[in-house]
């Protein structure tokens, strides 16, 4: 049962490391718009990797 | 769509007119245009690469508007030093920063625009649109760009954008939010690990534990709980600590002494190396709490943020008429005696008198009346308001905290800070509560150290953290946590906590008319045929004559029908319109404008609001509005009033109207031409029989009413003072959740009460047993842990209901 006596203090030491990267996150402001980045991801930046839709657009074809 | 005579605009969706041909080539297309606006904003887009937008876009934007010069030298003002020292924050040499407003994003494909377009001015830095709140925080560098560059390049793509200043709200509430965040996740985390440990030190107990790795894991589980206890817990610390200088005895006291003396007592335990430590408690009630009172938090702000946005209602410019011609200036230098120029489609930028022209000015903003008031020379305007019709001169005789809008928000205030408060029973409950306590456990001391003094300090300790009212405290908080989630998903915002609990007890529901059992906008609910001509044409005819009216008589008549394509001759405010199709002349109006053409038409009906329609020869047909009910209206009545609720109407509108609409609904008791005074006057008697009154209105005139009631209740489309002074809001815009919403609050009471009477139950049998010695720390410990867990996961039984 040794081992506890390392395991224990590197629960806590993890506990630490986990509430400094939470703490990290929301100084960095990633909790101030929980909807964008769902809508982003679907449209950014890749354009020259969408093929040109040619002919009838998207929109048209309700 | 073919290529039918009626085409839809491609950027906006409305009707193309007949005679009007412009095309912009979007996505390999030629795509028909409705105006020379929406045609300018889809040729930016093409133009800067970003067509891309229509096909990510799922709702169609807004209507384009032409940007004339005078909008350019407007927003030319903004780079006005003085005026930009209110809103934008200098980061050192020409680097700055502002927040921006932006009106018109409907879809995410429009952040996706205005990001990518912004983005790629020279001298951005970086420009991005938070999409929950539609603020957008731009950084650019003054050397190369300005900001009315910015403001414009928006404006290009078919955006408006206002520059705001967030320090004055945003910025705590964003501070305030941020440290909530905090506060739970370090009691998060902690609750997790002190969790663990607890788990092998309750299975310890049975099977016989090492001294030395129990040792271990009390050290651990303390050093764990302190950032949670002095961080986290903090919140109830600075609120008890507040309370007590009041002298008062909050909620918060039991709450700190809970944890205090539970926290004290395991750290002495550790220290010592006996007796018992309760550090899982602790740490799991604080996390209980802070969840409670941060989604009460979000609530809040998130109405809060919609009251923010009054401010923009006031504009930042203004056009002022001097000697020399008119000139734009910043609202804040305006000075009484003043003389101002407004547009139609502008907002009156101050409080004024007219002098010169006449138009009529649309006051739903303060009035919750959807029928525009004319004004003429004389009549006083209110900043705020909008201009609908012809330009008008206007004399400032009121600025800055001695307008009206500034009144009202006074006003506001201070019927909060009157507002009769339910909530404080619980509170005083707990007071009492508390007193009781200490003086149990001063006596239980006194008594244990005459007889035993080694054992004084462990039992009056068991005392303490057994009776310790954790589970008391949390019942009320996550009974409404659940139910106030469980709204917010059915579309009712709940933004304080007492509110559920008071409209659970609600023995009276007051409703105002117009907006709020109605639609609050004119309908056309009847056409007379008084000639031999059909209803389709007197309809299409009578559109077309409107065709360019955004007065809600005009909206009415357009909606469902086919205009017909007419030409408009001349308009008179508030009087009609006189057009000429197929070679003959008609007038569309009043029943004096009609009758300078036929003086002895006498119409049959004259109650409610008619407008009739005439050719030179004869009177060819009427139209009658009026402002219906909602469909809901009256099975909600029905519904309330089987759960034993008394319903009440009150409006300022006349005698007729009211009692037509409460005979259609059947609501017997109510009362025409009530001024707000007169409203809070009737509450206040109401209240004053013990009666408990809630209050359901939408306009800013029922804003001082609705905070006067116990719980009051907003729609989501009325005016954003009264969402901001109410205590429940109905996004959804109907009525329907009303009764619903009684229904979940009274589970929510009665789940409050068993709650109460189970945590109060156990203590009272702990209590005598822990006094006289009895109680292990240990089964302290877990019955303390158990009473709170029990509770919660009584409240959770609300989420399964329906």
């Amino acid at each position: 049962m040794e081992i506890l006596f390392i395991l224990v203090p590197l629960a806590v030491i993890l506990a630490a490391v986990a509430i400094a990267a939470f703490v990290m996150t929301v100084k960095s402001g990633q909790y101030d718009d929980l909807d964008g980045a769902a809508h982003r991801i679907l449209m950014d930046d890749d354009d020259p990797m969408i093929p040109k839709y040619k002919g009838k657009s998207l929109q048209d074809k309700k | 769509m073919s290529a039918s005579p009626h085409q839809e605009c491609f950027h906006c969706g409305l009707p193309v007119p007949d005679d009007l041909d412009l095309k912009v080539e979007i996505l390999d297309e030629q795509r028909p245009m409705c105006c020379m606006g929406c045609q300018a904003v889809a040729q930016a887009i093409v133009e800067n690469n970003l067509e891309d937008y229509y096909r990510h876009r799922t709702e169609k934007a807004q209507v384009g508007e032409a940007l004339v010069p005078d909008a350019l030298r407007d927003l030319e003002l903004y780079d006005n030093e003085n005026l930009q020292q209110s809103f934008v924050h200098v980061q050192g040499g020409e680097i700055r920063e502002a927040s921006l407003i932006l009106e018109g994003i409907v879809c995410a494909a429009c952040v996706w625009l205005s990001e990518r377009h912004v983005n790629t001015l020279p001298g951005v830095q970086s420009f991005y649109v938070n999409y929950s709140t539609h603020r957008a925080q731009v950084t650019w560098d003054n050397s190369q760009i300005h900001l009315s560059a910015i403001l414009q390049a928006i404006n290009e793509i078919g955006y408006h954008a206002h520059p705001f200043d967030p320090s004055r709200q945003e910025a705590l509430q964003k501070k305030e939010r941020n440290r909530a965040l905090r506060r739970i996740g370090i009691a998060g985390v902690g609750t997790m690990q002190v969790m663990m440990m607890a788990v092998a030190m309750y299975l310890g107990e049975y099977q016989d534990m090492d001294d030395s790795i129990r040792k271990l894991l009390r050290w651990a589980s303390l050093v764990v709980t302190i950032p949670v206890i002095t961080y986290s817990g903090q919140a109830f610390f600075q609120s008890a600590w507040r309370d007590l200088r009041q002298g008062r005895l909050g909620m918060d006291v039991p709450v700190s002494l809970a944890i205090g003396t539970a926290f004290i007592a395991s750290a002495w335990a550790t220290w010592t190396n006996t007796g018992h430590v309760y550090y899982d408690s602790v740490t799991m009630f604080t996390f209980f709490l802070l969840i409670g009172r941060t989604l009460e938090m979000t609530a809040r702000h998130k109405a809060g943020q919609v009251a923010e946005e009054l401010v923009k209602l006031m504009p930042a410019t203004a056009h002022r008429k001097t000697a020399t011609g008119i000139e734009p200036v910043p609202v804040a230098e305006l000075v009484v005696g003043d003389h101002l120029v407004v547009k139609p489609g502008e907002v009156v930028p101050a409080d004024g008198v007219v002098i010169e022209g006449s138009s009529s000015i649309n006051e739903a903003l303060l009035t919750g009346e959807s029928l525009p008031r004319k004004k003429q020379p004389g009549d006083t305007v209110i900043g705020g308001t909008i201009n609908m019709e012809s330009p008008l001169t206007i004399e400032v005789d009121k600025i800055g905290q001695d307008s009206v809008l500034a009144g009202i928000s006074r006003l506001l205030e201070r019927a909060h800070a009157e507002k009769p408060r339910v909530a404080e029973l619980a509170n005083r409950v707990a007071g009492w509560f508390v007193t009781a306590l200490l003086l149990v456990a001063v006596v239980v001391y006194a008594y244990w150290y005459f007889r035993a003094p080694e054992d004084a300090f462990w039992i009056t300790l068991s005392v303490l953290v057994i009776t310790c009212p954790c589970a008391l405290s949390l019942a009320t908080p996550v009974a409404l946590t659940a139910a106030t989630g469980m709204l917010t998903r059915h579309g009712v915002l709940t933004t304080r906590g007492h509110a559920l609990e008071t409209l659970a007890k609600a023995t009276d529901i007051i409703f105002d008319k117009t907006g709020t059992l109605t639609y609050g906008q004119l309908k056309l609910v009847e056409v007379a045929r008084l000639a031999d001509r059909d209803e389709p044409w007197l309809r299409g005819l009578a559109a077309g004559l409107e065709g360019y009216s955004e007065h809600p008589i005009a909206t009415a008549l357009k909606e469902g029908v086919e205009p017909m394509v007419l030409e408009v001759i001349e308009s008179e405010t508030g009087r009609g319109v006189l057009g000429r199709y197929d070679g003959n002349y008609y007038r569309l109006g009043s029943l004096d404008f009609i009758r300078e053409w036929h003086p002895e038409f006498a119409p049959e009906q004259t109650v409610g609001t008619w407008i009739y329609l005439a050719s030179q020869e004869a009177v060819l047909g009427g139209f009658h509005f009026s402002d219906e009910p909602r469909e809901e209206a009256a099975e909600v009545i029905r519904q309330l009033e089987a759960q034993g609720i008394t319903v009440h109407l009150l409006s300022g509108d006349n005698e007729a109207a009211v009692a037509a609409v409460a005979s259609r609904l059947g609501i017997s008791r109510h009362r025409a031409r009530q001024l707000p005074d007169d409203k809070l006057d009737y509450v206040r008697r109401l209240q004053a029989e013990g009666k408990i009154v809630a209050m359901v209105g939408d306009g800013v005139n029922d804003a001082p009413v609705l905070a006067g009631a116990q719980v009051s209740i907003a729609m989501g489309t009325g005016a954003q003072l009264a969402q901001a002074s109410a205590d429940m809001v109905l996004l959804s815009d109907h009525l329907d959740v009303l009764p619903f919403s009684v229904t979940i609050a009274r589970k929510a009471l009665s789940i409050i009460r068993q709650n109460i009477v189970w945590a109060i139950g156990y203590n009272v049998i702990a209590l005598p047993l822990a006094a006289a010695g009895y109680i292990l720390p240990w089964m302290a410990a877990i019955g303390m842990s158990g009473s709170s867990l029990f509770v919660v996961l009584n409240a959770l039984r609300l989420k399964d209901k329906r």
